[in-house]
């Protein structure tokens, strides 16, 4: 068989090839599944948003200085973000490793762990980048104002969903078995999730959870989300769209030596 | 370029998984062009072997080369000139045929303008033309096996690791898949082989390395392994068990290797016996006896 002609260049790291063969791999993938993701990442957050907009709306109609159902809008951004994210990455993480050995084909190929990492965490991201905005169209149609910062959502959508993405991989990397994850649900996810001033503001909780959501993603995403609706904050969301960053980097090295660590032995 | 009269060279291999010693001090040459398999029963290595050759798994001693580069350090530049049939399927199932093997296109950086064509060979190769549009969770088993195989030629590589490529499959199917095999010998692809049967080394093989307990006991062209581990001939005694115990007792004595296969005895090695060799049923050796009197263990 005649050899293809090699460009002899030496392989490095981080190679855009290889990483858009892994985002090549999941977007074929995507056609097959599209619909059902689809639905449910978009009708989960509607029905958070509409429960509780219209739920609790009626009892509070002004929270934090904004109509509740704008309030919940802007915040179910963050929570779909994360949806979409996280838990795909980490039962798709899972199921790809363990079931469907596919993860052993790619790195039989030229692509290194780092690379299959950094691919599928930006494939997530941009999935999440999209789904994200659907609570804001659906608040759009309720009668949120437009603004011109909400064009900055996708950005910051991808920023946090870049995060819970390698989060989700680091968990399938280090945990055992599938049946754990419902622990990291229960102990993780879902305080995150509650403490983040997504359905009410943390004002009202003692001083100490106010500390910790400090280090929460989900509130940085929140508050940057809703300061793109209803009107920037100067510094302080510098400091939101940096802790994301910060966050999203530090889980993608996290990641990489979690999978590393399972899939080369 | 690096220059290699090797496509793969292994030596002083070791892998250890806590207790258990996968790879013992292996060494293991694929010279050019050649197919060489690696022989051996459950457990013996050869998979712990393969995955050495993509630097998924790590080796703890010992040199590999392969296509000129040092593994683990430079094996993403070999595992980009090398195809690797895995002996467990990894297909995406709920993709088809011919999305199978664009991604895999992609995964080995065929050049654009030269993917639709790539992928149209591999479908002609593995006689999957008709079922390009299918799902692979449609296919039968053997369709699967040649598409594994075919999506480790996607990018025409220099080097094939085929681990147990017919393991399961019937006869027939075990045969078509010989006859892709032989296509890639003919076109002067390396392959490193692994397999249980000793029918397909003996007939896809230009030398075949026998390995148990993860490390080589014999290693050459199946025809002089035979001649010189068990003979031209060997002579199969039928008894009862009792009988059949009797005669491995007096062969050990004259020095004479015996193989035991359920209703027999087979005693090997009687090319020098001229007066001494037993008297029984004569046949020609063949590569399983050596199999046999080297690794201790019968054939599934
Ligand atoms: N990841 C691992 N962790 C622990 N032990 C392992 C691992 N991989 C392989 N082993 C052990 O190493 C030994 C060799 O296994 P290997 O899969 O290489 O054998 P093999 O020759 O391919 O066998 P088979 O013919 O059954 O496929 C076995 O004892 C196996 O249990
Ligand atoms: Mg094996």
């Amino acid at each position: 068989m005649s050899t293809l002609p090699v460009k002899e260049r030496e392989p490095g790291r981080l190679e855009p090839t290889a990483i858009g063969g892994v985002l090549v791999r999941e977007i074929i993938n995507f056609s097959s599944y599209w619909r059902s993701t689809t639905f449910s990442s978009t009708v989960e957050p509607t029905i958070y948003l509409l429960a509780f907009g219209f739920g609790f709306g009626s009892l509070v109609a002004i929270v934090g200085g904004y109509d509740y159902i704008d309030f919940v809008a802007t915040g179910t951004v963050a929570t779909a973000v994360l949806f979409s994210s996280i838990f795909p990455a980490m039962f798709g993480t899972f199921i790809k490793y363990k079931f469907q050995h596919t993860y052993d084909a790619i790195l039989a190929a030229p692509v290194d762990t780092e690379e299959l990492v950094t691919g599928e965490a930006l494939w997530l991201a941009m999935r999440a980048s999209v789904y994200g905005c659907a609570p804001l169209l659906v608040g759009l149609i309720f009668g949120l104002e437009p603004s011109w910062g909400m064009l900055a959502v996708p950005a910051i959508n991808f920023a946090a969903g870049f995060g819970w993405a390698c989060t989700g991989v680091a968990i399938a990397g280090w945990l055992k078995g599938i049946e754990n994850f419902n622990y990291v649900t229960s102990a993780v996810i879902t305080p995150l999730f509650l403490v983040a001033g997504t359905f009410f503001p943390l004002t009202g909780l003692p001083g100490w959870v106010q500390a910790l959501a400090q280090l929460n993603p989900l509130f940085h995403c929140v508050q940057l989300v809703r300061h793109a609706a209803f009107g920037w904050e100067g510094w302080a969301d510098v400091w939101n769209f940096a802790f994301l960053i910060i966050f999203g980097l530090l889980m993608w090295r996290v990641a990489i030596a979690a999978m590393e660590r399972k899939l080369i032995d | 370029m690096p220059s290699a009269v090797h496509a793969l060279e292994l030596s002083h291999v070791v892998k250890r998984y806590g207790e258990i010693t996968a790879v013992n001090g292996l060494d293991l040459v694929v010279p050019e062009g050649s197919c060489v398999g690696l022989l051996g029963p459950n457990g013996a290595g050869k998979s712990t072997t393969m995955r050495m050759l993509t630097a998924q798994t790590i080796a703890d001693q010992g040199q590999i080369t392969v296509l000129g580069h040092e593994l683990p350090a430079d094996s993403k530049a070999a595992r980009a000139r090398m195809g690797v049939v895995p002996q467990l399927d990894n297909l995406d199932t709920t993709l088809t045929v011919e999305q199978n093997l664009v991604v895999f296109s992609h995964l080995y950086r065929v050049p654009k303008a030269k993917r639709k064509a790539a992928v149209e060979r591999v479908l002609t190769i593995a006689r999957l033309g008709q079922r390009r549009d299918s799902k692979v969770d449609e296919l039968s088993g053997g369709m699967r096996r040649r598409l594994l195989i075919g999506r480790a030629l996607i990018h025409q590589p220099q080097l094939v690791l085929l681990d147990e490529p017919t393991v399961g499959l019937d006869p027939q199917v075990r045969q078509e898949l010989w006859a892709l095999i032989d296509l890639l010998r003919s076109e002067g692809v390396s392959i490193l082989m692994s397999t249980h049967y000793i029918e397909e080394a003996e007939r896809l093989c230009d030398s075949v390395t026998i390995v148990s307990h993860g490390s080589a006991v014999a290693v050459g062209a199946p025809t002089d392994l035979v001649a010189e581990h068990a003979g031209r001939e060997a002579v199969e005694i039928y008894g009862s068990p009792e009988r059949l115990a009797e005669v491995e007792a007096e062969m050990a004595k004259e020095g004479f290797p015996t193989r035991r296969t359920g209703t027999s005895v087979a005693v090997l090695g009687l090319d020098d016996a001229s007066g001494r060799a037993p008297a029984g049923e004569r046949r020609s050796t063949n590569l399983e006896d050596v199999f046999v009197l080297l690794t201790g263990e019968e054939i599934a």
